[in-house]
């Protein structure tokens, strides 16, 4: 007895010193954020990749085929560069980015909320490389999302990032299944919209099956259409690049979220949804067994794969007819390690995305959604009535309407798993009302960005 | 005391050569000194791995858990700060209260379920129903955690095998997504977690049970014992070592739970699974608040002692 109760004292007190003899030492981390800024001389003919062999070190996101087809394009087109590319998923590569971009520094790595890295000097500034390629010429709603000011807000300041196209979210629908209910064309407001997915509930068909299952909550998707029916989508961009003073927290939001609150309550979703996760979406919504799902064109080449002709897309419909609308749309970011090895090849291959017509047409065929790059630059033709011309088409709809506005996920590193998703999760189980999930994400949104 | 004072030891004298006692002295405590040199350089490597690999992080993880820090940029000193923050955020009170509750089926239940299944295979120990029914239990322990948990989630989706089942014998009414579902998404992790240590508990309580004098169970027996007499008077008493060691393994398992629950839920629906293993992973790497996750990591060791030691003292009885 004796010796049991002395054993675990002893061992505490050796951990006690070795932690007091720990912290003595220096405090842990760096002592001041290093400045990561480009050679700005690229010589006559601009950054590229010369002539010598190049390997460009990759760090690409998993079951996204866009990126290395892009790769092998690249390499048909300049021999001597090659890419050495490791892939995870979004949620590992989330986990892993500042570690990976301090400690082995890929030359192209594809970019969660970049925000907290581009202020820990993570990143390479590829403003002089924006000069130098005359990406400042692009419409600047492309590149806003992606410029990070000193004080750790987007929207502007240098550029810390680049995507290899810029995709959109809307409201996918089975064409046969909507012939059923009598839907013809997509909804041209909100009460049509309702009406519709009434239909489909009568007619014994699930109207949507959204993803909301584990630390994904799929429900921010339907939740930040409505609130670009209900409100301002520059407001929402304002919170979700940390503007002083912005609220998730306001009228307009809190409608759009009773909204949403009136489908769940409606039977609207799958019955399941706090269970189901992405890859069981989409097999539902492709089996045929869900009328809509709320998701991204990044969705159009495997739709018009697996459904060809059967998968239509539209834009959440406003509150009354011709109205403004608005949607999540938002560069596919990929941006050059702030100690990268080879950040002029790696720059010259993110400009050739945008610029080259074969990386053109692999964005929109491969990729499903729109290529950056100016606004009159080389499109590719596409097969009328495909899905990909449907998400194309509300494209150029949304650029017109100017309601293009990132996701209320990209807040901060954490508002996703942390806030929103439980918050959803909740309000489907009846835990959480509207007014109660806005008003928990905005204190977590203020607690995290004061961190 | 084996030790025998140098004056009772007997010296033999053989000739005018002979070492004097002091120099014999010298020679056993040079031996000595030789031989547990040698124990030491014999532990200093897996000493060395102890140091670099356990003590190191925890005392690493407690100087961190004294900082606000992202994990790259420069650390500033909050003092017990990040302490309070554990002990007063309900959501990571709440995954401690999420943890505390899945000993009940981490611990409670496979310690139960494996005392009852040993006992039925101690009865039947000649038939090779007892061979097939200990590899059949212990099966799921050489499972991979990660794997059990992609297959139980499957079992328990809405379309899954068990709702299935329940349909078959007209229980449709309580088919439901459970993992999906506030009221059962503990429970189902912790059914899965139940399923993967009865194997572990099984094995270490039959090991205990063939240490059992035979003579004991034939004396109650002739005594006119019953079989649940005998499981009470001998069985339990006999196996009470290894029940220990089950209990302190399978707490531990519950409290530090993770990859199943990263696994099926994510800590999903809401907070419903939250435990303090995934809340630290989430507040590292999601948060990058590595001042807070050390602390709540340190909170956890903390707690999983205060919960296994007096454990063991109850458990392990006055013999040990």
């Amino acid at each position: 007895m004796q010796e049991l109760s002395t054993r675990p004292l002893v061992l505490l007190g050796v951990m006690a010193f070795s932690a007091a003899a720990l912290t003595a030492c220096a405090p842990p981390g760096g002592t001041a954020s290093p400045e990561a800024t480009s050679d700005t001389d690229f010589g006559a003919d601009g950054p590229d990749c010369g002539d010598e062999d190049v390997v460009l070190d990759a760090y690409f996101e998993t079951g996204f085929p866009l990126p290395t087809a892009l790769t092998e394009e690249f390499t048909k087109q300049f021999p001597n560069v090659t890419f050495d590319i490791r892939e995870d998923q979004f949620a590992v590569i989330t986990q892993n980015a500042p570690r990976v971009l301090q400690d082995s520094p890929p030359d192209l790595m594809r970019l969660p909320q970049m925000s907290e890295l581009a202020s820990d000097g993570l990143l390479l500034n590829l403003d002089p490389y924006a000069e130098a390629f005359g990406w400042t010429d692009w419409p600047p709603s492309q590149l806003e999302q992606l410029r990070v000011n000193d004080e750790g807000r987007r929207g502007d300041g240098p550029l810390y990032g680049m995507g290899l196209n810029y995709s959109m979210t809307g409201v996918f629908y089975n064409k046969e299944l909507a012939e059923q209910i009598g839907l013809t064309e997509a909804p041209k407001t909100l009460d049509e919209l309702d009406a519709a997915l009434q239909d489909a509930k009568d007619a014994g068909l699930v109207p949507i099956a959204q993803f909301n299952g584990g630390a994904t909550g799929g429900l921010a998707f339907p939740l930040q259409a409505l609130m670009a029916s209900y409100g301002d989508p520059a407001a929402i961009n304002e919170w979700i690049f940390q503007q002083p003073d912005a609220t998730i927290d306001t009228a307009e939001n809190l409608a759009a979220a009773e909204h949403l609150q009136k489908w769940i309550d409606a039977g609207f979703f799958a019955e399941d949804i706090n269970s189901l996760d992405y890859a069981q979406m989409m097999s539902r919504f492709i089996g045929g067994e869900s009328l809509f799902i709320f998701n991204g064109d990044w969705e159009s080449g495997n739709l018009d794969n697996q459904m060809p002709g059967n998968a239509g897309f539209f834009l959440m419909p406003p509150l009354e007819e011709g109205g403004s609308i608005g949607a999540m749309s938002a560069p596919l970011t990929y941006g050059v390690a702030a100690a990268a090895e080879n950040p002029d090849c790696a720059a010259f291959f993110l400009d050739w995305t945008a610029t080259n017509d074969e990386a053109r047409a692999i964005a929109v065929e491969v990729g499903g959604s729109h290529p950056m790059g100016p606004a009159d630059a080389f499109m590719p033709p596409v097969e009328e009535g495909s899905t990909t011309a449907a998400t194309l088409d509300a494209g150029a709809a949304l650029s017109e309407a100017n309601g293009a506005m990132d996701f209320i996920a990209n807040a901060t590193g954490a508002i996703y798993a942390q806030s929103w998703t439980p918050n959803l999760q909740k309000m489907v189980a009846g835990e959480q009302t509207p007014a109660g999930m806005l008003e928990s994400v905005q204190a977590d949104y203020e607690s995290q960005v004061g961190n | 005391m084996a030790v025998v004072p140098a004056a009772a030891a007997p010296v033999i004298v053989t000739g005018a050569a002979a070492p004097s006692q002091s120099s014999l002295e010298r020679m056993r405590r040079r031996r000595r000194g030789i031989r547990s040199l040698s124990a030491y350089l014999l532990v200093l490597p897996a000493a060395a791995f102890y140091f670099f690999f356990v003590l190191r992080p925890i005392a690493l993880s407690a100087q961190y858990s004294l900082y606000e820090w992202n994990g790259i940029g420069p650390a500033t000193w909050v003092g017990l700060e990040n302490y309070v923050e554990v002990f007063s955020n309900p959501k990571l009170v709440g995954s401690i209260l999420n943890a505390f509750e899945l000993i009940l089926y981490f611990s409670v239940i496979p310690v139960a379920i494996a005392l009852f299944a040993a006992n039925m295979i101690r009865a039947i120990a000649t038939s090779r129903l007892a061979g097939v029914s200990r590899t059949v239990l212990f099966l799921p322990q050489v499972i991979p955690l990660v794997a059990a948990g992609i297959m139980w989630s499957w079992l328990l989706s809405t379309d899954g095998l068990v709702n299935q089942l329940l349909r078959l014998v007209g229980l449709g009414g309580l088919t439901r997504a459970w993992l999906g579902d506030f009221d059962t998404a503990l429970p189902a992790v912790g059914m899965i977690g139940a399923w993967v240590l009865v194997g572990l508990c099984l094995v270490l309580i039959l090991a205990g049970m063939t240490k059992v004098d035979p003579a004991l169970y034939e004396a109650a027996r002739i005594d006119g014992a019953g079989p649940v007499r005998e499981f009470f008077a001998i069985t339990l008493p006999g196996v009470r070592q290894e029940v220990a060691v089950c209990v302190t393994v399978t707490v531990i398992a519950a409290l530090a739970s993770f990859d199943i629950i990263y696994i099926t839920t994510q800590g999903g629906p809401g907070d419903s699974t939250l435990v303090p293993g995934l809340q630290i992973f989430y507040l590292a790497f999601y948060e990058r608040n590595i001042g807070t996750a050390s602390a709540f990591a340190i909170v956890l060791m903390c707690l999983v002692l205060i919960v296994v030691l007096p454990l063991q003292r109850i458990l392990r009885g006055k013999e040990s």
